[in-house]
């Protein structure tokens, strides 16, 4: 038996290897969950079933439904106030995970360089590496609210430096960055003739002001490809369905692959989303404000314990620094998760820039936030009397 | 502050603290809201969803269908004030269609409701037509669903 060498370098998953210890611990409190914990409004399951009752079991568009690429464009439109064409322009796909996919196969030829702001989700260097290119971290700081700047990008561009990808709002962070921060990053793609990849899909999941895409500042349109979806707007991630947008050239380069591999996403889920867009938004809006009432209550909470957290702007994750504890982020979620069973993620899973935090994701009950904090509140305290002898003895 | 009041709707008691945390505001501004709120009587009174046919309760729940024939110079007020009195009545409200008041009546028995729709409603003046519908179960009340609630079928840890 032979695995491709290009998989075997792959390196394993490390959030993967914390859900391998995770798993089959009792009774745990889970802030290491990247899902929302609403099910999927009911009317959106519920049109769903009503399309398996019409018999709509087919095949669709290869680009997907077009009523569902028409409202994603509405959607779109009112969103940013960027017109994509539902005709050429959207892609309707496998989650945005594929989407992710299939723009970074679409403009990667081997020895591409794409550079891959972190802390990131865990995908996108994967990915890369999959498609023949060859991912460059660029790291963001707490001290900069993990934005990033032109300064932050420049020291990577090389002459084969072909893409940047980002993800605001945040995941793990939690960062956003406003319409003047994206416009250092419009200014080094427009220099260097960059492509940027935006992964968008906790847009809607913005508490202050709105989001703002890279893709709306001057000459970003047709150079930036911006990923969307459904799961953490509508709690669809089962669903797997997204979507990408950007110009047409682009798009349908991406709609080749996607015809040969995926062929199309499944109607059933494109049925449900067509009534998340035109009916859910008050179940969304209702979402969006009980997570608010718990970023609150999470970013409070760690600050009051003396984990300096950032205000994490998007998305449902706080990223508190646990420098302060003298733990490395492994070791502090490993004893968290034994001797607390409190879950959080190590912040280095998601890049080197990552270190020294937690991500913590406030999508569960208010009441699960709580006693996750009351418990890592006691396991600091027995951090603190740990210390104590050591400083003793050194007297 | 709107945020205030559906946090206090859906579960009473929440502490001032409480509720700044989560919204963002101020404690002592949310002090100073709920009880401008109670004062102008737009919080009417803090009460709890049973669900009493889970605790064992045999009540019986009825709903009334009244037509009333006005009279002149009183509109629905007058007698809907003097049914909404009686402290059988749980709900009574004003609707279009065939019939005018829509009673929710709440007693110990189907007699005991019977008999006071007989009684008390009927008999008055304006009061045309009652029929009566006796509940045989709720399943939602108070915006609260009455079924078991969906599992969490998440993974621990997900990216």
């Amino acid at each position: 038996m032979k695995v491709a060498k290009k998989v075997r370098e792959l390196p394993p998953s490390g959030i993967r290897k914390f859900f391998d210890i995770a798993t089959g611990v009792p009774d745990v409190i889970s802030l290491g969950v990247g899902e929302p914990d609403f099910v999927t409004p009911w009317r959106v399951r519920e049109a769903s079933i009503y399309s398996f009752e019409k018999g709509y079991t087919t095949y669709t568009s290869n680009w997907g439904l077009l009523e569902l690429r028409e409202l994603i464009s509405k959607f779109q439109y009112d969103g940013m106030k960027i017109d994509y064409s539902p005709r050429n322009e959207i892609l309707v796909t496998t989650g945005v995970s594929e989407a992710i996919d299939l723009a970074i196969r679409a403009i990667t030829d081997p020895g591409d360089e794409i550079l891959v702001v972190e802390p990131s989700y865990v995908s996108y260097k994967p990915c890369v590496q999959m498609a023949g290119g060859v991912p460059v971290s660029v790291d963001t700081s707490a001290e900069n609210d993990f934005k990033v700047t032109k300064d932050d990008l420049k020291p990577y561009i090389t002459d084969r430096t072909t893409a940047i990808i980002i993800n605001y709002p945040n995941n793990p962070t939690g960062a956003v960055m406003t319409r003047k921060d994206l416009e250092e990053i419009a200014d080094v793609a427009v220099e260097h003739d960059l492509m940027v990849l935006s992964d968008e899909v906790y847009e809607k999941l913005t508490y202050e002001g709105t989001h703002a895409s890279v893709a709306a500042l001057n000459g970003m349109r047709d150079n930036t490809i911006v990923m969307n979806g459904f799961s953490k707007a509508f709690a669809m991630t089962g669903w797997r369905l997204g979507y990408a947008c950007g110009n047409p050239e682009i798009i349908e380069s991406m709609m080749k692959i996607h015809q040969y591999t995926m062929l199309c996403a499944p109607i059933t889920a494109q049925m449900g989303a067509i009534e998340a867009l035109r009916n859910g938004q008050d179940d969304m809006q209702a979402m969006v404000r009980e997570y608010n009432q718990r970023r609150r209550v999470i970013v409070n909470g760690f600050n009051k314990l003396g984990l300096t957290c950032f205000e994490p702007k998007g998305a449902f994750y706080a990223f508190p620094s646990i420098a302060s504890t003298g733990l490395t982020d492994e070791k502090f979620a490993e004893r968290l998760l034994f001797e607390k069973k409190v879950i959080c993620v190590p912040g280095s899973v998601f890049g080197k820039s990552g270190a020294g935090h937690l991500r913590c994701a406030y999508a569960t009950s208010m009441e699960g936030i709580k006693e996750a904090l009351a418990r890592i509140e006691d396991f600091l305290d027995g951090l603190k009397k740990e210390e104590a002898p050591v400083i003793k003895n050194k007297h | 502050m709107r945020e205030v009041l559906e946090l206090l709707e859906r579960d009473a008691r929440l502490t001032p603290k409480e509720i700044a945390e989560r919204t963002g505001f101020d404690e002592k501004d949310v002090v100073n809201f709920v009880r401008e709120m109670e004062i102008r009587g737009i919080i009417k009174r803090y009460k709890t969803v049973i669900d009493w046919e889970k605790f064992g309760d045999e009540s019986v729940y009825a709903i009334i269908e009244v037509q009333i024939g006005l009279e002149r110079n009183a509109g629905y007020n007058a007698i809907a004030e003097r049914i909404s009195k009686f402290p059988e009545v749980v709900t009574c409200m004003l609707v279009s269609g065939d019939h005018d008041l829509h009673l929710v009546i709440k007693g110990k028995t189907m007699k005991e409701v019977a008999f006071f729709v007989a009684e008390k409603i009927a008999p008055l003046n304006q009061v045309q037509h009652t029929a009566t519908h006796f509940m045989l179960r709720a399943y939602k009340t108070e915006g609260e669903v009455m079924f078991e609630k969906e599992e969490d079928t998440r993974l621990v840890v997900h990216p």
